[in-house]
């Protein structure tokens, strides 16, 4: 085969990342050892004057250093020390077999699951949005304004509503916190693809033009590609909006199980520590959740053979 | 969608070369056919006035160049031919219909100034892109990439992605996407605009040849005279803008067959010649 000059150099490959994962050690170390010294500190101050009272009532010393050591082993907090919601969280995980009531996991897996479904429906919901906003103007139109105006709904209002009208109509456990948790994921998925799919330059469009291809055939091969960046971003927002949806949704509920009951319970007694290990447990759930969906884009750039960065 | 709607609303489209207007001396009937274009692109400084007054008449298995300076209106012709913009005065026909109907007949491979690949799909995707579209068979499909590939000297590189080819290497991949469904039209904007003089040469040839033997119906945007002389049957020289024709020159008596030495004869010299002297009067027009 015929082969030119230019076509004998080999191409180029991808230069290896590590080096840049190495350099980030040390920043994210800092930031969070600078995140707990912060912490400690105002679980210091907070608790400073209940502490110095219990201790003096008791007729305990109080001086600097016993009563900075009893603010950070206090029952109920203002404020918990980091090891306190520490403890509670090791606690809450591995104290208890996994389908116990007092398991963190237990809990955790209830909201996983309600936000799972939540997601899946929203993001579903909100591609489709989008893809029938980009191809009718007619739907933009029409719908934009009340999509917009849904977002403007306060949550915590709607949701007991939402909540006891599903169970009258005999719709309760999973389904009804799913619903509002899609109803705040669907919309930055709406909005982001909407983009994604505008987003393919003239000259790629033009060439599917001067192919005449159909409008599916366009979509398929043409706009879904090029929406993937947009769309992987808004997945993104979309799963923490989905878990805070679902959070949400459990608070006034008096529902038995699920983070957001924990932290419903946990205010009810006055148990800030079990509290704080319930929000600690979400942000962390949030954080897996999120990984998960970075790891699924790298995958599929990786599938797709999209150079990465 | 708005599909057939415009094609409908026009008249019905002259079936033969008819003696209306003047035309090339080819007895032919016109592959493509412009006879007092216009367009204006409305902006926001103002009207850009791209293309005025053009009257052109391209026969079958024509090779036809446009050269003029940049921003004359080249690119702007060739979309509108292509049913990419719509000319806001004159006539176009194309293959006897309008531009919109030859466009939906998938009348024409068009070969843009930049490669447009699809950054997600390999080489061979990208060239196989148009026969998923027209929904040619798979074991064709591979067959057809393969040919055009060598043919423009990727055959190589057939699994890899854009981005691990160099510049000349996409517009090649491009120019194979353009081929690879046999369009009997052949719309070109500069596509060799971004190689080097050899693999530049070699394409020329093969260009050629391609035309050659195949008879295909050329329309080639170029910034080179020695391009221009070499690859056409006719150059059209163009002024600046407003765009206009200002020169047409026959090139047809360098013969069908050019070696790539026939650039250093003198008959080919005379006609570079009078093409650089068209572009010189169109630039003097200009100031
Ligand atoms: N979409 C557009 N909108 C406004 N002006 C345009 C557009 N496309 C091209 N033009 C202008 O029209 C003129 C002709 O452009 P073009 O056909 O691209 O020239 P060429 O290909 O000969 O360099 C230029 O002045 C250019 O700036
Ligand atoms: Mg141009």
């Amino acid at each position: 085969m015929p082969m030119t000059s230019e076509a004998l150099a080999p191409p180029a490959r991808p230069v290896a990342r590590a080096t840049l994962a190495e350099g980030n050690a040390l920043p994210i170390a800092t930031v969070v050892l600078t995140i707990v010294i912060v912490w400690y500190l105002s679980a210091l101050l907070a608790n400073w004057t209940g502490t110095f009272d219990a201790l003096a009532r008791a007729g305990n010393p109080t001086d600097l250093q016993a009563v900075a050591t009893a603010t950070m082993q206090q029952e109920r907090p203002v404020v918990p020390a980091p090891h306190q919601v520490a403890a509670e969280l090791w606690k809450g995980v591995f104290g208890f077999a996994p389908s116990s009531k007092r398991s963190l996991l237990f809990h955790g897996w209830v909201t996983l699951s309600a936000t799972l479904l939540g997601f899946a429906i929203g993001a579903a919901l909100g591609i489709a949005l989008a893809i029938a906003i980009v191809h009718l103007r007619s739907v933009e139109a029409s719908i934009m304004p009340w999509i917009v105006a849904s977002q403007t709904v306060p949550i915590l209002a709607v949701a007991p509503i939402v909540i006891v009208a599903l169970g009258a109509v005999g719709i309760d456990g999973l389904m009804p916190k799913a619903l509002i948790a899609a109803y705040l994921c669907f919309f930055p998925v709406t909005v982001g693809m909407v983009k994604g799919l505008n987003a393919p330059d003239r000259m790629l469009r033009d060439l599917m033009r001067t192919y005449s291809a159909s409008q599916t055939g366009i979509l398929l091969r043409l706009r879904l590609p090029s929406a993937l960046p947009y769309l992987f971003a808004s997945l993104k927002i979309a799963l923490a909006a989905s878990l805070v949806g679902t959070i949400v949704a459990e608070l006034p509920t008096g529902a038995q199980a699920g983070l957001g009951a924990r932290l419903l319970a946990g205010s009810y007694y006055g148990q800030t520590v079990q509290i704080w290990a319930a929000l600690i447990g979400a942000a962390l759930l949030a954080a897996l959740l999120v990984q998960a969906v970075a790891l699924a884009e790298a995958a599929t750039y990786r599938a797709m053979g999209v150079r990465s960065r | 969608m708005p599909r057939a709607s415009a094609a409908a609303l026009r008249t019905v489209p002259p079936t033969d070369a008819d003696a209306t207007e003047d035309r090339a001396p080819e007895p032919a009937r016109a592959v493509v056919s412009v006879s007092d274009l216009s367009l204006t692109y409305e902006t926001a400084d103002g009207p850009v006035y791209a293309l005025s007054g053009v009257d052109l008449a391209i026969a079958a298995g024509e090779f036809v160049s446009f050269i003029g300076p940049s921003g004359c209106g080249k690119t702007t012709l060739l979309r509108c031919v292509a049913d990419l913009e719509q000319p806001t005065g004159g006539e176009l026909w194309v293959n006897g219909v309008s531009a919109e109907a030859a466009r939906l007949r998938r009348d024409y491979g068009f070969v843009f100034q930049a490669p447009a690949l699809y950054p997600w799909r390999t080489i061979e995707r990208n060239v196989a892109l148009p026969l998923e579209i027209f929904g040619v068979p798979k074991a064709e499909r591979r067959e057809r990439v393969r040919r055009y590939l060598d043919l423009v000297h990727l055959g190589g590189f057939a699994k890899k992605f854009p981005w691990q080819l160099s510049g000349g290497m996409q517009s090649r991949a491009s120019i194979a996407r353009a081929l690879c469904f046999d369009p009997q039209l052949l719309l070109m904007d500069e596509p060799f605009g971004a190689l080097d003089e050899i693999v530049r040469d070699h394409l020329n040839e093969q260009l050629l040849s391609l035309w050659r033997e195949t008879g295909k119906t050329v329309l080639f945007v170029t910034h080179s005279i020695p391009e221009a002389v070499y690859l056409s049957s006719r150059v059209v020289v163009m002024s600046p803008r407003p765009g206009r024709i200002i020169d047409v020159v026959d090139c047809s008596r360098l013969g069908r067959q050019r070696p790539l030495e026939i650039r250093e004869s003198p008959e080919f010299l005379a006609i570079a010649h009078r093409v650089r002297e068209g572009l010189r009067a169109g630039h003097a027009y200009d100031e």
